[in-house]
Formats: C-alpha cells, sequence, structure tokens
C-alpha cells in the first residue's frame, strides 16, 4: 500500500463545475495513475520546440488509426464475410445502407491516407537520422508497425471480393508457394483451400477486423513508450535533453500540451481538409485507391487482363518483378562485388568473415543450383529470389541504425553524400511504385532492375558513403 | 523458526522444469488452433473430376471448365497452331517437357493425348494468375515476333501454344497438363488418368 496519500487534483478558473469536477478527478487519480500519465506523456512530456512540417505526420497516423478502427466497425455491422454474399453486401452498404457509402468511403480512402502518412513519417526518420541510438527501438517497433499496417492492408483488401482482391490474394499467396520443400502446404494452410475460396476470406476477415488491429494498437503504445522514454529527435538531431534549466526541464524544449496538441490540432484540420475533398469527390482516385477491377465479382477463371496491387504495394511489387533469369547474374555479381568491398575496405574483421563465408553460399544459391545435384534435390527458381529479394526490401529498413555510421544525426549536417542518397531513393521509390501500376514491357523490366539495385545500394552502401563525407558542425542547441 | 536459505541448485531445477513443461502444453495447445486453418473435409471432398463436351469446339478456339475451383483450358490446335509449337522449341526453357508438368501420356512433342487438342490448367506457374490467350502469331508489345500462345498480365511470362513457358520470364515451369482422359471423340474427362476408372 502507498503511504502518501496523493495531492487533490486542482482545476484552474472560476468555472461553477470545477469544484465537482476537481473532487471527482481526485477521487479517480487516488485509484488510478491518471495525473501522473497524463503529465509523463502529455503536460510535462518536452518535446523539442523546433518540430517542422514533417513533424505533423506521427500525430495525424494515430488519428487515421482511430478513423479506421471506427468506420471498421460500423462497416462489419453490415459485411458479411461469404464468398457467396461478400461483394453484394458491399454494394448493399454502398447503396442502401443509410450513408453506408459514407462510411465505406472514409474507410478506404483512409487506407490509402494512413499508407500516404506513414510514408512521409519514415521520410522523415530518414531525414533528420531519428532512428539513430538512442532510438533503435522506436524506429524498429514503428517498422513492425507498417509491417503490420501492410498484412492490415492486404487482408482487407480482400473483403470485398471483387476481381482485384481475388487475384492479388492468389498471387501473394502464391509468393509462399515458391518457397522450396514448406512452400505448397503453407500457402494450402494460409488459403484453408486449394484455391482462393470461401475459407481464405473469412480467415482474412478475422484477421483485418481483430488480429492485426489488436496487434496495432499493443504496437502504437510500444512505438510512444519508447519514445517517451529517450525523448524525441528533431530537425538538427540535438538532444535536448543535455542542456537543462533549473527545474531540471531542457531548455530547447516545450510541454507536449499544450504546445504541440495544439499545433497538431492545426495538421489535423488541414489534413480532414484534403481528405474530405478526396473523399467527396475522388473516392477512387483514378483507380488508384480503388481499383475499377474490384468492380467486377471475383472471377476464379479468369484473370482481369491488367493486375496491379493498390499504389502502397507496387514499389515492392516491381522489385518482385524485376526478378527474371538474366537478372540473376546480376545479382549474383552484386554480391561478389559488395563481398569484396567488404573484404577489403571493412575495418571489422567479423565483418570480413561473414562477408568471406556468406557471399559464395548466396552466389552458389543464386548461379549453382540449375546445373549440380544440389540444384536437382533443392531447386530454387528466379521467382524464389524475386520474393526473397522483395522480402528484403521491406525488411531491410530495420538495419537502418546500424547502417547508418555518420557522426551526425540529420540531413541539415550530413555531407552531399547522404543527400544525393536519400534523393536518389526517394525517386528510385517513386518510379517503382509508378512501374509496379503499369503491365510488363522489357523496357520496364530494365528501368526496374537499375531501380532495385540503387534501391539496395542506397542501403548496404550507407556505412561507407556516410563516413566518407565531410559533414557540417552540429550546433549545441536546436536552431529554429 | 531457524531462517531457511534457499536451495539455488533446486529452485533453478524446478524453473527449468515448469518452464520445459509449460512450454510443451502451451506449443501442444497451438497445435489445434494451428490445424484449424488446414483445408477442412468440405474442401478436400470438392475435387471431384468434371467432364467436358468438346464437339463443338470449332478449330483455333478454347474453351474453360472449371476443376478444383480452377480453370481448365481445351484448346483445339490447327495445324498452323501446332506448327508453331515445333518452330518454338529454341525460345521455351523447357521444349521436350523433361520437368513432370504433364501426366506420361502427355510428355511428349505436342503435350497432348491428341494433338489437336491441348488441355491444360490455365493457372501461370509463378504465381497463379490466369494467362490470356494470344492466338495470333503477330508483333506484340511483350515479344516482337509472337508465334502465338498465352500471355500472362500480372507479371509477363509467355507460353506457346504446348504451354510450354518461355526463357528469361517469370514464371519457372511448363503450365501444367491436368490427368485426363477421352470418354468418346467430343467429350473428356478431366482429372482422371487415362488408366482409371471414369468417377
Amino acid at each position: 500500500m502507498a503511504t502518501t496519500k496523493k495531492e487533490p487534483v486542482i482545476i484552474n478558473g472560476a468555472g461553477p463545475l470545477n469544484a465537482p469536477l476537481g473532487g471527482l478527478l481526485t477521487w479517480v487519480d487516488q485509484r488510478f495513475p491518471m495525473m501522473s500519465l497524463w503529465k509523463e506523456h502529455l503536460s510535462e512530456y518536452y518535446a523539442p520546440k523546433n518540430f517542422n512540417f514533417w513533424y505533423y505526420f506521427g500525430s495525424l497516423a494515430m488519428v487515421i488509426l482511430v478513423l479506421q478502427i471506427v468506420t471498421g466497425i460500423f462497416l462489419t455491422m453490415h459485411y458479411k464475410p461469404s464468398a457467396t454474399e461478400a461483394f453484394a453486401s458491399v454494394e448493399y452498404i454502398m447503396r442502401e445502407v443509410p450513408g453506408g457509402w459514407l462510411i465505406r468511403y472514409m474507410h478506404s480512402t483512409g487506407a490509402s491516407a494512413f499508407f500516404i502518412v506513414v510514408y512521409l513519417h519514415m521520410f522523415r526518420g530518414l531525414l533528420y537520422g531519428s532512428y539513430r541510438a538512442p532510438r533503435e527501438l522506436i524506429w524498429i517497433f514503428g517498422m513492425v508497425i507498417y509491417l503490420a499496417l501492410m498484412a492490415e492492408a492486404f487482408f482487407g483488401y480482400l473483403l470485398p471480393w471483387g476481381q482485384m482482391s481475388y487475384w492479388g490474394a492468389q498471387v501473394i499467396i502464391n509468393l509462399f508457394d515458391a518457397l522450396p520443400l514448406i512452400g505448397p502446404p503453407l500457402s494450402e494452410w494460409i488459403r484453408g483451400d486449394f484455391v482462393v475460396g470461401d475459407a481464405t476470406l473469412n480467415r482474412f476477415f478475422a484477421f483485418h477486423v481483430i488480429a492485426i488491429p489488436l496487434a496495432l494498437l499493443g504496437l502504437v503504445a510500444l512505438h510512444i513508450g519508447a519514445l517517451h522514454e529517450v525523448g524525441s529527435n528533431n530537425p538538427d538531431g540535438v538532444e535536448i535533453k543535455e542542456i537543462k534549466d533549473a527545474n531540471g526541464h531542457p531548455v530547447d524544449g516545450i510541454p507536449f500540451h499544450p504546445y504541440y496538441t495544439v499545433k497538431d490540432s492545426l495538421g489535423v484540420a488541414v489534413f480532414a481538409a484534403v481528405f474530405c475533398l478526396i473523399l467527396f469527390f475522388a473516392p477512387e482516385m483514378g483507380g488508384y485507391f480503388l481499383e475499377y477491377n474490384n468492380f467486377i465479382p471475383a472471377d476464379p477463371l479468369k484473370t482481369p487482363p491488367h493486375i496491379a496491387p493498390v499504389w502502397y504495394f507496387t514499389p515492392y511489387y516491381s522489385i518482385l518483378r524485376a526478378v527474371t533469369e538474366d537478372f540473376m547474374k546480376w545479382l549474383a555479381l552484386g554480391v561478389a562485388a559488395y563481398a569484396a568491398l567488404v573484404v577489403f575496405t571493412s575495418r571489422g574483421c567479423l565483418s570480413k568473415i561473414i562477408a568471406v563465408m556468406v557471399a559464395p553460399v548466396l552466389i552458389f544459391l543464386m548461379k549453382g543450383p540449375s546445373f549440380t545435384l544440389f540444384g536437382i534435390i533443392f531447386p530454387i527458381e528466379p521467382k524464389v529470389w524475386g520474393v526473397v529479394l522483395m522480402g528484403v526490401a521491406t525488411l531491410i529498413f530495420f538495419l537502418m541504425p546500424w547502417l547508418d555510421k555518420s557522426p551526425v544525426k540529420s540531413i541539415r549536417y550530413k555531407g552531399m553524400l547522404s543527400r544525393w542518397a536519400l534523393t536518389i531513393f526517394v525517386m528510385v521509390f517513386l518510379v517503382l511504385g509508378y512501374l509496379g501500376t503499369l503491365t510488363v514491357t522489357d523496357g520496364r523490366t530494365l528501368i526496374s532492375q537499375v531501380c532495385t539495385i540503387i534501391y539496395f545500394a542506397f542501403f548496404l552502401l550507407m556505412p561507407w558513403y556516410t563516413q566518407m563525407e565531410k559533414t557540417h558542425p552540429v550546433p549545441s542547441r536546436v536552431t529554429m | 523458526m531457524a531462517e531457511q536459505q534457499p536451495d539455488k541448485s533446486r529452485r533453478c531445477m524446478l524453473v527449468a522444469a515448469s518452464t520445459v513443461a509449460g512450454g510443451v502444453a502451451v506449443g501442444a495447445a497451438g497445435v489445434p488452433f494451428v490445424a484449424s486453418m488446414l483445408p477442412s473435409e468440405r474442401a478436400k471432398a470438392a475435387g471431384a473430376p468434371v467432364e467436358a463436351d468438346i464437339s463443338k469446339l470449332a478449330p483455333g478456339e478454347r474453351m474453360t471448365v472449371e476443376w478444383r475451383g480452377k480453370p481448365v483450358w481445351i484448346v483445339r490446335r490447327t495445324p498452323e497452331m501446332l506448327d508453331s509449337v515445333r518452330k518454338n522449341d529454341d525460345k521455351v526453357s523447357d521444349p521436350a517437357s523433361k520437368k513432370v508438368m504433364q501426366p506420361k501420356y502427355a510428355t511428349n512433342e505436342m503435350r497432348s493425348i491428341k494433338p489437336e487438342y491441348l488441355v491444360l490448367v490455365g493457372i501461370c506457374t509463378h504465381l497463379g494468375c490466369s494467362p490470356v490467350e494470344k492466338f495470333e502469331a503477330k508483333a506484340e508489345a511483350f515479344a516482337a515476333d509472337w508465334k502465338g500462345g498465352f500471355f500472362c498480365p500480372c507479371h509477363g511470362s509467355l507460353f506457346d501454344l504446348a504451354g510450354r513457358v518461355y526463357k528469361n520470364r517469370p514464371a519457372p515451369d511448363n503450365l501444367i497438363v491436368p490427368p485426363h482422359k477421352y470418354l468418346s471423340d467430343g467429350r473428356i474427362l478431366i482429372g482422371v488418368d487415362e488408366s482409371e476408372k471414369g468417377a
């Protein structure tokens, strides 16, 4: 039992209800850590005073999460997760449920908005080195949120049971089919059938409405818990906790509430205005947010003439498609060159040993199997490498805290190499994303192969270019 | 009462034993949940053979029937189409159909029982899309010297008129020829081998 009785909660001002309300809050606070939570995370959480435009997107992501959960609950009241009824029940929501079209469009537009906001939020992290020590765990939790969000979006996209839903799920589940040995039983287990069918739809519904949202909420709590433990980074990459005033508060920090709650409210208002414009005037966004083919009921016998995932998956989809037989030799060459780079220029002994041991195995797996006994027993086809490369492309973000070896955090004080690298990476990401929405031609495949190599070079060469360049001196205090 | 010191090694043993026993119990409890996601008995039973009437299929045309939830194509190939297959050996990655993607009785030049009729599962061996027919031999965006066949819209895999995959495309294997047999000249049964009795 706590021996000290907590101070009563006093509400400032002279409102007639302040005294009884204060009494109520005091009663609660003596039974629940209300005021200490409020102080720790809002009124006495000191955030750097120099947050700029890029710092809107974290709170916006939370707003959209709430929007998706609320609209999702109401959609669940009318939706039927069965292969025979799903498509019709979505059209029922759109046409006959009062306001159903609005709730559904809020949910579908919200999904794309979520990814836009999350991509901008991640870009902020890349800009200002928010993944660097001591914030590695914030970044890792954030990346897990990103992966969970992709799973959530993927499961959700099957639910309308349109042509794109069906064939998109078919393609993604078949990615697992490509894995040697365990692939076919694994994909059957995921589908619950030999083809995408009623069983698949029903379980995707379960994942979409309960499993992943629960995980997401827990992950968001971890993400913010880790953030509030170490404190926010800022555009200068300066640790504000190093210079404190007489009260022990960072000199360059301001309480999150009211300063940033007010600032973020403005962000929410502007976001809401843009969101409503899209919601009311272009909810399909020309086929990018809701694809035209998804207004045709799922037909297991006929693939639409052009299938592409929703825009937020297209960069990875392009990487998947870039891996052809011809590309494999370039990939093997790239691995060899990278291993040579590590061996000849790395200072660490361990990394050299790893490079010498791993590279030959990788190259053998990439090029060897076709003409050895090993390859006959354990075939790894180019499509497996496409899947592997796509997986690595999403997972490689996890390594950011250890790949960036620059003495400074923020792009403001990094040299030209880092600036160009990030600029080119963003361009390549956008090009891959655009190509992923188009059909395949030889020319486009070549471009996406070049872009795939640049994509990985951005990460893998980071330990070198962040150390080679001349950085600018970092101020001790934040700049406005 | 005398103060008792905890017996460290005994405590360690108990912690280890209960961790192992608890871990086994949790693992075992997970089995029914994982198993519940496997194909159900109903899903397994849905794989009955289907019969197709091919008597009205015109030369150069394709029909589609559903077998185990998948599209099965039957193409009646013209002599020109058969010629295009013969000329295509250098373009495809497994011209002799060495890899078992077809029953024994279809492991031949035309990958079929009767050269005229091609029976294929219309699912791309890459990621499971259903390729579209591009039977006409003419320059296409995906191949300038196209001799006719199937084009997968998802990832650009190409197959010739025997379902053989083109080299250097994402799909690794030829299209699958399902087990099938002729009941009469105009009727085939898909899902049953020649040697087996019809279902």
